[in-house]
């Protein structure tokens, strides 16, 4: 029978290996892992409401989205129209102003849940986790509310 | 009946001719921490009959070539769970994975499965795989006086949860998923699995601790919907739908 082994067996790497039966390597852990002490649930829907939270306003996204792409890029001679006497006169309508306002509290909102959909999985720590969350959270609350601010104090004759 | 006999008869004698042996080097991943801290990659080559089981190309290998190497198997014949590896990047059961199947051409790679502790070679320390299983309750939970008699269910309730009782807790679709590898902390694909198995049981009342449960932060709601789960498992449960419908009798539930 053919039989080889074409690297050196384990240990021999580096002549003297600092590990024996009695000092075994430390082995690598998985990242928090479940323990019999892993705290129970908090007994809310929260993370229920997050979920169905991101389809339905993917949903709702997609409309307002493309609607919103279409008219600013291709509709109407395209992106070359677009300056501030036509973000005054589209705004000058409720309809729009309401259009962007969900648009913006839909996509902020939408992008934000998945942000900490992302800390939850990829922060190891619980401090970075605690840490990247409360800039995301302060992130979001800022644009959303600069956004809103916006879309309901817009003056047209501001010079 | 008697041609097809024949014919095989004929096709066997064809395969003894000449030798059905092949040559295949099996990449296995080996990690001794009463020897090092590093892991490395070990080549063995080995002939074998390519219809035999990637199973027996280990065994060959430690019972021929390096008693050293470590894997779990207890019944060998895909029942029993121990013996999950991740065999040329995917989570099989060795026991279950014809060398036929895997292209024995270029070297078939052997590791752990991901997302355990690994204590030697390809056994992992499967503990936080059962506690998480422990933690969805699984077992029969009911109120009142037990019958005299058998709990009696009709063939269609049985049907309901039929697919998730064949779960052997091998932990190829645990091991499979990212959101596990990333956060322990995440039940997996295995608990959801067989808390499904009683949740849709018409004779347990327990349903609403266990929704509970999974409603929670690490529970169903992490789950992205990658299917790796149901690519993984040997037994062919579609574990991905288990979880959807755990989701939706949660949502269900509420509104």
């Amino acid at each position: 029978m053919s039989s080889e082994t074409s690297s050196p067996a384990i240990g021999d790497v580096e002549g003297v290996s600092l590990y024996d039966v009695d000092n075994p390597a430390p082995v690598i852990e998985p990242p928090r892992k479940r323990t019999g002490k892993t705290p129970k649930g908090s007994r809310t829907n929260f993370e229920m409401y997050a979920w169905l939270f991101m389809r339905l306003s993917g949903i709702v996204l997609v409309v307002l989205v493309i609607g919103h792409l279409l008219i600013q890029l291709v509709l109407d001679g395209g992106v070359s129209k677009i300056g501030f006497a036509f973000v005054a006169g589209r705004w000058a309508s409720p309809f729009w102003q309401v259009w962007d306002l969900a648009m913006l509290w839909l996509a902020m909102l939408h992008g934000a849940n998945g942000l900490r959909t992302v800390i939850n999985d990829y922060a190891e720590r619980d401090n970075t986790r605690f840490w990247l969350k409360m800039l995301l959270y302060t992130a979001t609350v800022f644009t959303v509310l600069l956004g809103t601010l916006v879309i309901f104090t817009f003056d047209p004759n501001i010079r | 009946m008697a041609t097809p006999t024949l014919e095989k008869t004929d096709k066997a004698e064809a395969g003894f001719a000449d030798t059905p042996y092949i040559t295949a080097t099996f990449r296995i991943r080996r990690f001794n921490p009463e020897v090092s801290d590093e892991v490395q990659w070990q080549d063995f080559e080995i002939s074998i009959d390519p219809k035999e089981r990637v199973l027996d190309a280990l065994h060959k290998i430690k019972w021929e070539l390096d008693g050293t190497l470590t894997f779990r198997r207890s019944c060998a014949h895909g029942i029993c769970g121990s013996d999950a590896m991740r065999i040329n990047g995917k989570n099989r059961l060795a026991c279950k994975t014809l060398i036929k199947d895997i292209n024995p051409e270029k070297p078939i790679t052997v590791e752990a499965i991901k997302g355990l502790t690994v204590l030697k070679d390809l056994v992992v320390d499967m503990d936080p795989f059962f506690q998480a299983y422990r933690d969805v309750m699984p077992f029969l939970i009911t109120k009142g006086n037990e019958p005299t008699r058998e709990r009696l269910q009709s063939a269609e309730d049985r049907e309901r949860f039929d697919d998730t009782t064949k779960c052997i807790l091998c932990a190829a679709c645990t091991s499979s998923c990212p959101v596990f590898w990333n956060d322990g902390q995440y039940f997996g694909p295995a608990a959801i699995v067989n808390a499904h198995r009683f949740i849709f049981d018409s004779r347990d009342e327990g349903g609403e601790q266990r929704l509970e449960i999974l409603n929670d932060r690490d529970g169903v709601w992490r789950c992205r919907t990658t299917f790796n789960c149901t690519d993984a498992c040997p037994r062919g449960i579609e574990v991905t739908k288990a979880i959807q419908e755990v989701k939706r009798a949660l949502i269900t539930r509420r509104f």
